[in-house]
């Protein structure tokens, strides 16, 4: 199954799991596919810069490798961006935007941060693209998109809205926005797991959230687990190094062996976990490796890309 | 032996952890509360999260929005004698939170059924950015109000700011206030009276891109709350108040290494210039080694010698050598942290190999917390 037939990738999953590094693993796989790439970073502090070394990304959308893009979405940006793209007279847009009153509003309008945010995500997968002095098109947009809750928030929007307003220009994009969202031809979400109980569990409950609903489901096209530890040993190996393990003392051999048994325990926590999740996930699970670099850089992102797909 | 927490928050009756996602707040937040009501203390701690997390790590089948207490028997089961000491949990339930305000504060029934049936309120109470945070607060205060607690402990939001419910009250009263707006949007049948054609135009656009209706029920909803706006204000600056008091201590949770770690140091300074007193920065799972001997030749030898084949041998010293690398990678993460915190202990909690699900899962973090390690 080819993850970037998909024009939108949502990478959701619980705090802490490292969303954005798959995000941007992702956006590397696609591009050595020889697909034109963007992540979009919602949630996360500008990681992308981080993880290429380099400066924040911002509101420009920002080469980072040969197929790959990246930019940081700001709502207040966005809502100007709307502006120009609605308002007929820009100068009337502009003065829209400094107007402290319209500001206010779009503030005190609930959802509507979220909605631009929709909104823009959307916008970056069309072709040709809708946003005045923007041409480059992408073949797959990723979003680096909030933790569970609030990222299952995001992606209702756009319903939410439409319910809300029933009516407008924003109502209008908002149905289509949603159309998109829930066609699983056009729309995947992904979801970042950790083999460790709390985590299984939370990606387990974000599945049935986002899969569930009677009306306006998404499609959950695979669940990613970071951080799988090595499985350097068999068991019969197992057996042999646990034997021994009163035998070899405090030297040199046994401080190697204490290390190599905490390994294989925390694999086998992982692996009962792992099971759990593969039990109770309906989407396909693959797993990723545990990194033992100091730090996450380009590197580390190439194995995680080459381990996606 | 490391400062303990129970000598931190001497004095103190809240107790808020902040930090990043994923990194345990959660486990910690119920852990210190274990602690402390195994050290004869009525502790309760207040959890935010919506993935039910503290009812998972205490075995509770359901927590609700009133507290219930944790049964005394498992502390027993734990080979732990409590004394006096309580253990209550609650989770928040945002909403229904949400709607105890509005009933408290609105003058008549008449009001209160007319927000509570708004669609914008509806918006607002379950997803509105900042409205989990706030209930938060409201509800810690609530219970500090009662007092009926030696300790409370607020296992704060997942959010993307950290410290955002700490703004939360303020953001919502000019919310909810929406004085300004109420100049301009009047309920449809008083007619529209325009202050001037700027004005006219803005809602003109608003009301073109939002759709009208949604003007309509902004208006509606500004001029129901308009009678409550005095009462929720002066609740909400009190609630603010709560946390810069005396007897709030703030607790930094993070992981050691990569975004929490960085996120932890930020955080420092933050209170830092908010004034707001840092008790300690707590370190989640630390890798640690057993300070033997490094990996290298000499050990795939010595492994050689006890008879383990050569393949197998170089497996083991391969594995020694990651865990060591993640080992240091720890000590020096750490390191530079403490170099960061200033004054603050910084406590250290190792990498379990089992993961905390039960009361006697958080009480084997005792002695890390509690200065007894």
């Amino acid at each position: 199954m080819d993850p970037f037939d998909k024009r939108l990738l949502f990478v959701t999953g619980k705090g802490g799991v490292g969303k954005t590094t798959v995000a941007y693993a992702l956006g590397l796989a696609a591009a050595v596919a020889g697909k034109r790439a963007i992540v979009c970073e919602i949630a996360s502090q500008e990681r992308g810069a981080d993880l290429f070394a380099r400066k924040p990304i911002g509101f420009e959308e920002t080469r980072l490798a040969k197929g790959l893009w990246a930019l940081s979405v700001d709502p207040d940006e966005l809502v100007h961006e709307y502006l120009q793209t609605h308002m007929p007279v820009r100068a009337m847009a502009e003065l829209l935007h400094r107007s402290r009153l319209f500001t206010y509003l779009a503030a005190a309008t609930p959802g509507l941060a979220e909605m631009v945010t929709m909104g823009k995500v959307w916008e970056l997968a069309q072709t040709p693209r809708k946003a005045p002095g923007r041409s480059r098109t992408y073949d797959v947009v990723i979003v680096d998109a909030p933790a569970t809750g609030h990222g299952v928030g995001l992606l209702r929007t756009p319903r939410t809205f439409r319910e809300i307003a029933r009516v407008g220009p924003l109502a209008n994009q908002a149905r289509r926005i949603e159309e998109t969202l829930t066609d699983p031809r056009m729309t995947a979400i992904t979801i970042v797991a950790r083999a460790e109980e709390m985590a299984v569990n939370e990606s387990i409950g974000l599945e049935e959230a986002l899969t569930g609903a009677p009306e306006g489901a998404f499609a959950v096209d695979r669940v990613y687990v970071n951080g799988l530890y090595p499985r350097r040993f068999t068991d019969d190996e197992r057996s042999e190094l646990e034997a021994l393990g009163s035998t070899v003392g405090d030297g040199p051999a046994g401080s190697a062996l204490s290390a190599a048994t905490e390994e294989i325990a925390r694999v086998a926590a992982q692996s009962a976990q792992l099971d759990r999740l593969r039990a109770g996930v309906e989407a396909p699970v693959v797993e990723l490796p545990f990194l033992f670099a100091p730090r996450i850089g380009r590197a580390e992102l190439d194995i995680l890309a080459e381990a996606l797909t | 032996m490391s400062e303990s927490i129970e000598t931190i928050l001497e004095g103190a009756s809240i107790c808020a952890c902040v930090g990043s996602g994923g990194v345990g707040k959660t486990t910690t937040s119920a852990a210190i509360a274990a602690g402390m009501a195994a050290r004869g203390h009525k502790v309760a701690v207040l959890t935010i999260d919506p993935a039910k997390r503290l009812a998972d790590s205490l075995g509770l089948e359901e927590l609700g929005n009133a507290e219930s207490q944790v049964d005394p028997a498992l502390f027993e089961a734990a080979g732990v004698d409590p004394g006096g000491g309580e253990l209550w949990a609650s989770m928040l339930d945002s909403k229904a939170t949400f709607d105890e305000i509005i009933e408290r504060h609105s003058p008549d029934p008449e009001t209160r059924d007319r927000i509570l049936a708004n669609r914008i309120y509806k918006q607002i109470s379950g997803a509105l950015a900042g409205s989990q945070e706030y209930m938060a607060m409201e509800k810690l205060y609530e219970m500090h109000e009662r007092g009926d607690y030696d300790l409370l402990i607020l296992d704060t939001p997942p959010s993307r700011n950290a410290l955002d419910f700490l703004d939360a009250p303020r953001r919502l009263v000019q919310f909810v206030d929406g004085r300004s707006l109420r100049m301009f949007i009047r309920p449809a049948g008083f007619g529209a009276r325009i202050a001037s054609r700027g004005t006219s135009m803005i809602f003109s656009v608003l009301g073109r891109l939002t759709g009208v209706d949604l003007l309509g029920d902004l208006s509606e909803f500004f001029t129901a709350t308009s009678s409550l706006v005095d009462g929720f204000r002066e609740r909400a600056e009190r609630v603010q108040g709560l946390l810069s008091a005396e007897g709030t201590e703030f607790l930094i949770v993070c992981g050691p290494a990569g975004e929490p770690i960085e996120e932890a140091a930020f955080l420092r300074g933050k209170l830092g210039e908010l004034g707001l007193p840092l008790g300690a920065v707590i370190v989640n799972r630390v890798h640690g080694g057993d300070g033997g001997a490094p990996p290298g030749p000499e050990a795939t030898r010595a492994l050689r010698n006890a008879g383990i084949g050569v393949g197998l041998a170089k497996r083991i010293t391969a594995s020694h050598a990651d865990l060591q690398a993640l080992v240091e990678r720890d000590a020096e993460n750490v390191e530079k942290l403490v170099g960061r915190i200033g004054e603050a202990p910084l406590l250290r909690v190792p990498e379990m190999s089992d993961e905390v699900h039960d009361l006697a899962g958080l009480l084997s973090l005792d002695p890390y917390l509690f200065g007894e390690a």
